[in-house]
């Protein structure tokens, strides 16, 4: 565990960067510190292997103090990625990513092996080896800095913005390989970012920081988005707070209608008995029972429904698997405001309106509410549990 | 054909002697300023106040003439080449100072944070990392550096036989021979296109790493990519 005990960093110009800070950091998993700009974030990661030293107070690595040993023994087992990638320009791919290694006195072969292990493990594919960085994109070579900073198998990964040059959607993909790396090889990240979407996203426990280098409050993502410490957290979480809150309800519990559901060929009977009006409309699905899209029962002719009379049914959610905040969505982007729900091979496997998912949602608060009241610790810890859900979740989308 | 490079004898050197007598004095005193420089550019670098002083002083330098450092040398070390080289070794410090200042600062931050994070010291740092990748920028200094020495070593006539290519210029406009002048200046140009073109190529040795579009003209490259 790494334990950061009130400790104070003041420059030479004297700024305080960091002002009596004190974290414990729980070993093998992602402790996020997020905040605004200046607060303090890449000083504080930075203590943690001495690249700053800290003014004031201790940290120590598994109960010994970080200052009694040698400075590069201590950086060497932490891995450090930061934006951009920092490669170095000279030097192939593989030559990067074995770099540690090699410094650690590895023989060449067996440094390069691993470099190559360590490629396909951060999705990289092993043509790349002989490239220098200049011929990757910024994805890449995120990936390579990854990959580096794991090589020699630390047991602590410092991460300051490592995502935040990229674009949106080549950062969803780190963040999930990163999450999915995480389960695979449990190392104690400490992640920094100011984008508190991938601090809720990929954080274990979130510390979150405000100008001044104070800690306004570290707390589990879901209890961070339920109970704000204060009014800059409050903020600093964003309007949608509410929304994304949901993120962390599991769809499982949702009542779907399976009556409004006809195949491709229904008979005129079939079609006559679904329309039972649970809802005013039928979804057809295809013969493999996926969804195709919405139709109102009059309009459907028995042996002739064809797909361009339908009303799209826009993208479904997986029951069960992914959150409530994916089914509102699906309902709330749907024409006929029903979501729809499908299983793991994208077969209907219900459909549901934006009515029952707004009482589902006043259920799941209602039950928060009265887990809070008998035990508020409790609450915290049945949070970090639904959050592998959450991410899952996440991840599918 | 044999007539064409015959010298005159007090020049003590045949023309091949003489060229290559010129490479050595031309090419040693950068060598000398690159030895001197690197450190003194790494201090500059660490020491910010440093520089400004430092770059004043050698332009102070570069701009007494020659001739003086002769007036004051030949005392010391006599008629000699290193009499013409030690003054050439000086000059050659205005080029490669800030040419190598420049270029080790301009390794980025993240690069060297990422070392420094990765427990590089700073001496294993500045040899792997910094020196590297600040060398196309420190070859590009040595080849202003060269070109400019080579076309100084001429100044050496004003102290006898040193001049080399210099003094067969001199003598051709003593005994009027314009083949000797000729010889004299397109065996400079030839030199100094041939030390920069070799500068070149030991760039592009050293640096398979650049990115093609600064490097698209080299011949070499083009060899490669035929080959394959
Ligand atoms: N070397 C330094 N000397 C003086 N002040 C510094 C130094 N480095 C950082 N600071 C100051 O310390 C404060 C915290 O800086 P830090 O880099 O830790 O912020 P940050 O939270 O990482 O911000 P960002 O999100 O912009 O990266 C800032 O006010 C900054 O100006
Ligand atoms: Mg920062």
């Amino acid at each position: 565990m790494i334990r950061i005990d009130s400790v104070t960093k003041r420059y030479p110009d004297g700024t305080v960067a960091v002002d009596r800070l004190s974290l414990e950091i729980p070993d093998r998993s992602i402790t996020v510190l997020v905040g605004p700009s200046g607060c303090g974030k890449t000083t504080t990661l930075r203590m943690i292997n001495r690249m700053v030293e800290p003014t004031e107070g201790t940290i120590t690595l598994d109960g010994v103090d970080i200052m009694k040993q040698p400075v590069n023994t201590l950086r060497r087992s932490m891995g450090y990625v930061i934006q951009n990638a920092g490669l170095f320009q000279h030097r192939t791919i593989i030559d990067n990513i074995a770099t540690v290694p090699r410094m650690l006195g590895w023989g060449k072969d067996k440094a390069r092996a691993r470099a190559g292990e360590l490629m396909e493990r951060v999705g990289l594919d092993s043509a790349l080896a002989k490239r220098y960085p200049y011929q990757l994109s910024g994805g890449q070579q995120q990936r390579v800095g990854v990959a580096r900073a794991l090589a020699a198998d630390p047991p602590v990964l410092l991460m300051d913005e490592p995502f935040s040059a990229v674009d949106p959607i080549v950062r969803k993909g780190l963040q999930d390989e990163l999450l999915r790396i995480q389960e695979e090889l449990g190392k104690t990240i400490v992640f920094v970012t100011h984008d508190i979407d991938e601090a809720v996203k990929l954080g274990t426990m979130v510390a979150v920081m405000r100008t001044g280098g104070h800690l306004a409050q570290f707390a589990p993502p879901a209890e961070l988005l339920t109970d704000p410490a204060d009014a800059f957290v409050e903020d600093f979480l964003g309007a949608d707070r509410g929304i994304r809150r949901l993120s962390f309800f599991p769809s499982a519990g949702l009542e779907l209608l399976t009556a409004p559901i006809v195949a491709v060929d229904a008979t005129a009977e079939q079609i006559a008995a679904r329309a039972t009006g649970d809802a005013p409309y039928l979804l057809v699905t295809d013969l493999d029972g996926k969804p195709l899209g919405w139709a109102e029962p009059g309009e459907l002719t028995a042996g002739e429904i064809r797909q361009d009379q339908l009303l799209a049914c826009g993208r479904p959610f997986v029951a069960g698997k992914e959150s409530l905040r994916a089914a509102l969505d699906c309902a709330v982007l749907s024409p006929t405001g029903w979501a729809v729900a499908v299983d793991g091979e994208g077969r209907a496997a219900g459909v549901v309106s934006q009515q029952t998912i707004g009482e589902a949602i006043r259920g799941a608060h209602a039950e928060r509410r009265a887990d809070g009241k008998t035990d508020g610790k409790k609450d915290s810890r049945d949070s970090k549990g639904s959050k592998k859900d959450g991410t899952t979740e996440k991840a599918a989308r | 054909m044999s007539e064409l490079f015959d010298m005159p004898s007090d020049l003590q050197h045949s023309y091949l002697g003489l060229v290559m007598l010129h490479l050595r004095e031309a090419l040693l005193p950068v060598l000398f300023g690159l030895l001197v420089a690197l450190p003194l550019a790494q201090l500059c670098v660490r020491l910010r106040w440093l520089y400004p002083p430092v770059l004043w002083i050698t332009t102070v330098l570069y701009a007494i003439p020659s001739l003086a450092f002769f007036v004051i040398l030949i005392d010391y070390t006599g008629q000699s080449e290193l009499t013409v080289m030690i003054p050439l070794g000086v000059y050659s410090l205005v080029v490669l100072v800030p040419a190598i200042v420049d270029a080790v600062r301009s390794v980025p931050q993240e690069t060297l944070a990422a070392a420094t994070a990765m427990g590089f010291g700073p001496v294993r740092r500045y040899v792997q990392v910094q020196l590297p990748i600040a060398a196309p920028a420190i070859i590009a200094g040595l080849r202003v550096a060269s070109v400019s020495s080579i076309s100084l070593v001429s100044v050496g006539m004003l102290i006898g036989n040193q001049g080399a290519l210099g003094n067969l210029l001199n003598s051709g406009m003593i005994y009027n021979q314009e083949r000797l002048i000729w010889l004299s200046v397109v065996g400079t140009a030839v030199l100094a296109i041939l030390v920069d073109a070799a500068l070149i190529g030991v760039r592009i040795l050293l640096t398979p790493w650049m990115p093609r579009g600064t490097r698209k003209n080299t011949p070499t490259l083009t060899a490669k990519a035929a080959a394959r």
